[in-house]
């Protein structure tokens, strides 16, 4: 989230679009109810469901799984067209004025540099600005030249007509524009949206782009970095938040700094690209301070071993040659090439997409280790669960180990939420039986394995047996010795960089901001960002003064938010170019005549005045925000809609190229897809209101009331197919083949999608053969194996099935 | 000073008695009810600051724990609410946060280390000690034999792709942070969590 729970009772409208807050946050809805109730806030609903999101919306607009990016382009072609846009923050904070080179182009579905041969775009020279002797990029003030980035979107975003967005999403052209009515309304500093999404908008082969399409608006309406305003993902799992902040995701290190790759054979290669020279005059650019970040982290990784003289330990990183998500993974798995894998609470078995394939995968495997607190369907992937999980444990050869974990109330440490808050807990029991805590597990296999290398030898040994592991019980690694070791410490004495005679900050002492970390090897910090959290004043997470000075919902001692306890990122663009508030109604940060002051911490250097005309964005070496994103997005520079790759209609724009054509689909997977006359009806999943994932079938109360798999579907389909409720139902995909209840519900509609109705049908996703809920198919039985273009995350919201009337289970689906 | 229910009742006999109530002959019935009076079950409880694990809300919850009546004298947690002190959620908690308790008293919680041998039908118990010694060892094996030092290009890559690890995203920070020092320092790319799924 760009903005806080909390900050939702400042918007004016909320917009919650590929997410359902109600039923999957429903204590973040609160503050939804809050804004309405109190801030006379309107809430706008777009989903295929009448989710119960939408039950309390003021305004809900149905929509076709998959086709976010073509409603979201008629929404930018409506605020462009009618000038409904906030113009000054528009001119002065995003890149609308910058001149696109000449050369960049989109025709019939592509952009410029596409290689058919290769399936990407293999030449973005042209995704770029035009710039000057100097470095600088060339703009036009006056959005004259029709090179212009805010050009080009009008021009690129003129074919989604609300016909069009009618005729691709099946969104009613009136229901449509009441949509775009209520957003335009905030196209000034006096309103704002809050747009609320989760993985309604990620799990699609164009789902970065979903987001980013929002983010677009957003500017345009000038609500980021304004209260009440942002782009806000609801994230699911409890510290989903931390763990990707903490770079455990195969390219990443932690805090968003990147693994280097085989090309950055060397240190200076690998900070080569990482100059981020500011391209626009006077703009800060902080990731200029990359260096700093990553020699702190090496340092707090490999400690006395990282030193200037290896290049701070950078070969004991290894370097990648292609991402290997989860895809990948189970893709590797499934083709033999992986003999090993450890799953520390992730249940992949239901979590990856085409459960056969990932079945094959782990039977495949050599060995395989569970850490997890819960029988998962992965710990027994080689059991015989009759129908629902049809295998034969003879011939499967994986050797698995099952270690029990401590859970909820079992361990301390913090949780980071979803706005960034970063929570201490505390332990209230111990685990049941033998079960151990994860630091407790990974110390154990670390010791193991330096024992192991220090006496035996093996393949590089060094990054091993170097790793820092100074903890007062090398077993049992404290977590509050981990948060400062995270926080970073002075590993030397420091001088004071505005009196060298002075000593800033002691050897040994806790650093008290990213902001003093250094790239000579004087500081450390495991993870830049968390910087702050523990200082020489005390573990910040632990603070729990629930005041809110400002009323707007800041709450600035309670636990810590990352970066250096910002509520509210970007918020220097809640003041105008002069630094006064846009309006009274979301002041936020202002310039008093000599710093900038206000509800937050500012988002910017405290004492740069205004009239040195640096941007609010940071974080890019522009300074401001990008409706044109350069080369940031693997599959363009401008959001576009194709198709999912279960493709339900020929793509109206450009049938030639109907799909996502960079997403990347493996060859085992090519003939995965399925097609609308085979599949006819549109099918996306969800999560129930009273179910967590694949974890709360193992909790009693909920399964009481939600005790078995069922699919849901509207009557016109029911009807059609002789369906009643409660009725058996076949579902199939290219995929495979599920048996399910039937829930004939008036919350599925039929839509007119080119003309035509489409029935879309719903799936929730946590039932399985485990668990004391009625044994179930895993639906991901049914998903396609491809993810999105950016991120690879699977396809799970908009994929083709048909449905039948069909018996019973013939093993009886009892309570496991 | 912090009176129980209890105490409470007494106070009130007491005062019930130089009452014109007591008058009344019920000062005995007051004395016998006091003396019958569940204390709280939450009285004897250790309250312990939380926080839900489940969504990314991040609501604060109260776990109430004890080891009074437990069979083998270590504290269970018998009641869950939400923390009203916590700015978030206000008290206030989800269908899931509120039968959270169950979660953590699961019977399908797991107790020990098992281990299922190639081509088994079923698991076997076994301790700490050999399964990760064993684990240790499997991971080493595979790693020796198939580290990549250098790439095709002679390029120094020191990766090992063979093995994969899937991070949880209900483990603190600190494990995170302890789960990637350990398991980047051996080469794994193979390294995700439930973020994209």
């Amino acid at each position: 989230m760009t903005n806080s729970w909390n900050d939702i009772k400042n918007a004016d409208v909320v917009l919650i679009m590929g997410g359902n807050a109600a039923e999957a946050h429903p204590c973040g809805f609160k503050w939804v109810v809050e804004a309405k109730a109190n801030n006379g806030a309107k809430l706008i609903v777009v989903d295929p469901r009448f989710t119960r999101s939408a039950a309390v919306s003021d305004l809900y607009a149905p929509i076709r799984p998959g086709t976010d990016i073509a409603f979201l382009s008629g929404v930018m072609r409506y605020l462009l067209g009618t000038g409904k846009i906030h113009q000054k923050y528009v001119n002065a904070y995003t890149n609308a004025s910058y001149i696109v080179k000449e050369g960049f182009k989109f025709e019939d579905g592509l952009f410029t540099g596409y290689d058919e041969a290769r399936k990407n775009y293999v030449d973005r020279t042209t995704w770029e600005y035009e710039f000057d002797e100097q470095g600088m990029a060339k703009v036009d003030e006056t959005l004259q030249n029709p090179r212009c980035a805010i050009n080009l979107l009008k021009a690129h975003v003129e074919r989604y007509t609300p016909e069009m967005v009618e005729r691709i999403c099946g969104t009613p052209k009136d229901k449509f524009l009441k949509v775009c009515e209520l957003i335009a309304s905030t196209a000034n500093g006096e309103r704002s949206m809050t747009s609320l999404y989760a993985l309604g908008w990620t799990q699609h082969t164009t789902g970065a782009q979903n987001i980013r399409s929002m983010a677009m608006i957003q500017l345009l309406l000038g609500n980021m970095g304004i209260p009440g305003g942002g782009v806000n993902a609801l994230r699911g799992h409890s510290n989903v938040q931390g763990i990707t902040d903490f770079g455990l995701l195969t390219t990443s290190t932690p805090g968003y700094l990147v693994l280097p790759s085989e090309r950055e054979a060397t240190y200076a290669d690998y900070m080569k690209s990482r100059a981020f020279k500011p391209i626009r005059p006077g703009q800060t650019s902080f990731w200029q301070n990359y260096g700093k970040f990553f020699v702190s982290q090496q340092k707090s990784l490999f400690g006395k071993a990282a030193t200037k003289e290896n290049d701070w330990a950078y070969d004991y990183l290894p370097k990648f040659d292609t991402a290997y998500d989860v895809l990948k993974i189970v893709d590797m798995m499934a083709g033999g090439q992986m003999n090993g894998l450890f799953c520390q609470g992730l249940n992949v078995m239901m979590a990856a997409p085409n459960k056969a394939k990932v079945q094959a995968g782990l039977s495949k495997l050599k060995w395989l280790v569970i850490m997890d607190p819960l029988e998962t369907e992965t710990g027994r992937f080689w059991e015989n669960h009759g129908e629902f999980n049809n295998v034969d444990p003879k011939s499967i050869q994986t050797e698995v180990f099952q270690l029990p974990t401590t859970a909820y109330a079992e361990d301390e440490g913090t949780f980071t939420n979803s706005s960034r808050v970063i929570q201490w807990h505390w332990k209230s029991v111990a685990g049941p039986g033998e079960s151990r805590g994860d630091i407790e597990i990974i110390a154990d296999l670390h010791s193991r394995l330096r024992a192991l290398y220090a006496k035996e030898g093996g393949a590089f040994p060094d990054p091993i047996l170097n790793t820092t592991w100074d903890y007062a019980k090398p077993a049992h690694p404290e977590p509050v010795e981990l948060l400062k070791e995270i926080n970073g410490y002075a590993l030397e004495d420091l001088p004071d960089p505005a009196d060298p005679t002075k000593v800033l900050l002691k050897a040994g002492q806790l650093l008290p901001g990213f902001a003093v970390m250094r790239d000579d090897g004087k500081t450390s910090g495991g993870c830049w960002i968390y910087t702050g959290v523990y200082t020489e004043a005390g573990n910040m997470s632990m603070r729990r003064d629930a005041s809110d000075p400002s009323g707007l919902g800041v709450h600035p001692n309670w636990g810590y938010a990352w970066p250096a306890n910002r509520r509210v990122l970007y918020n220097r663009a809640s003041a105008d170019p002069d630094g006064k508030a846009w309006s009274e109604r979301k002041k936020y940060i202002t310039w008093n005549g000599s710093r900038w002051v206000g509800a937050d911490v500012p988002d910017y250097a405290p004492t740069v005045a205004p009239d040195k005309s640096v941007g609010p964005f940071i974080m890019n070496p522009e300074g401001t925000a990008r409706l044109f994103s350069r080369t940031a997005m693997p599959d363009g520079p401008f959001p576009e809609h194709y198709e999912p790759m279960d493709a339900y209609i020929a793509n109206p724009l450009h049938p030639k190229v109907n799909t996502n054509p960079v997403a990347r689909v493996f060859a085992a997977d090519a003939k995965s897809f399925g097609t609308p006359d085979k599949f006819p009806i549109v099918a996306t999943s969800y999560r129930l209101a009273e179910h967590f994932h694949y974890w709360t079938k193992n909790v009693h109360d909920n399964v009481v009331v939600q005790p078995e798999m069922f699919v849901e579907m509207g009557e016109r389909l029911a009807k059609a197919k002789g369906i009643k409720n409660g009725d058996w139902v076949e579902v199939s995909s290219q995929r495979g083949m599920i048996k399910a209840k039937a829930s004939v519900s008036k919350r599925f509609r039929p839509i007119m999608v080119d003309g035509k109705p489409c029935d879309v049908i719903g799936l929730p996703i946590h039932y399985g053969f485990v668990g004391m809920a009625r044994k179930s198919y895993p639906m991901n039985t049914l998903t396609p194996a491809v993810g999105d273009a950016s991120t690879n995350t699977p396809e799970y919201k908009a994929f083709l099935v048909d449905v039948k009337k069909t018996t019973p289970p013939a093993s009886s689906p009892a309570v496991a | 000073m912090a009176v129980t229910r209890r105490q409470f009742m007494k106070v009130s006999a007491a005062g019930l008695a130089a009452s014109s109530v007591g008058a009344l002959g019920f000062v005995g019935a007051s004395e016998s009810l006091a003396a019958n009076v569940r204390p709280y079950r939450l009285e004897k409880a250790t309250e312990t600051r939380n926080t839900c694990p489940y969504c990314a809300v991040g609501c604060g919850v109260l776990v109430y724990s004890s080891a009074d009546g437990t069979k083998d004298g270590k504290a269970r947690a018998f009641h869950i609410e939400g923390d009203s002190d916590n700015p978030i959620n206000r008290g206030t908690l989800c269908a899931r946060g509120a039968a959270s308790l169950g979660f953590a008293n699961s019977v399908n919680r797991l107790q020990y280390p098992m281990h299922r041998k190639p081509g088994s039908d079923k698991f076997e118990r076994v301790s700490w000690d050999f399964a990760m010694e064993r684990i240790a060892k499997l991971a080493k094996e595979d790693r020796d034999k198939n580290f990549i030092a250098k790439n095709r290009d002679g390029v120094t890559v020191n990766r090992w792709v063979s093995t994969g690890f899937l991070a949880g995203s209900a483990c603190s920070n600190e494990a995170g942070y302890l789960t990637y020092k350990a398991i980047r320092s051996t080469g794994i790319l193979a390294l995700e969590n439930q973020a994209r799924i």
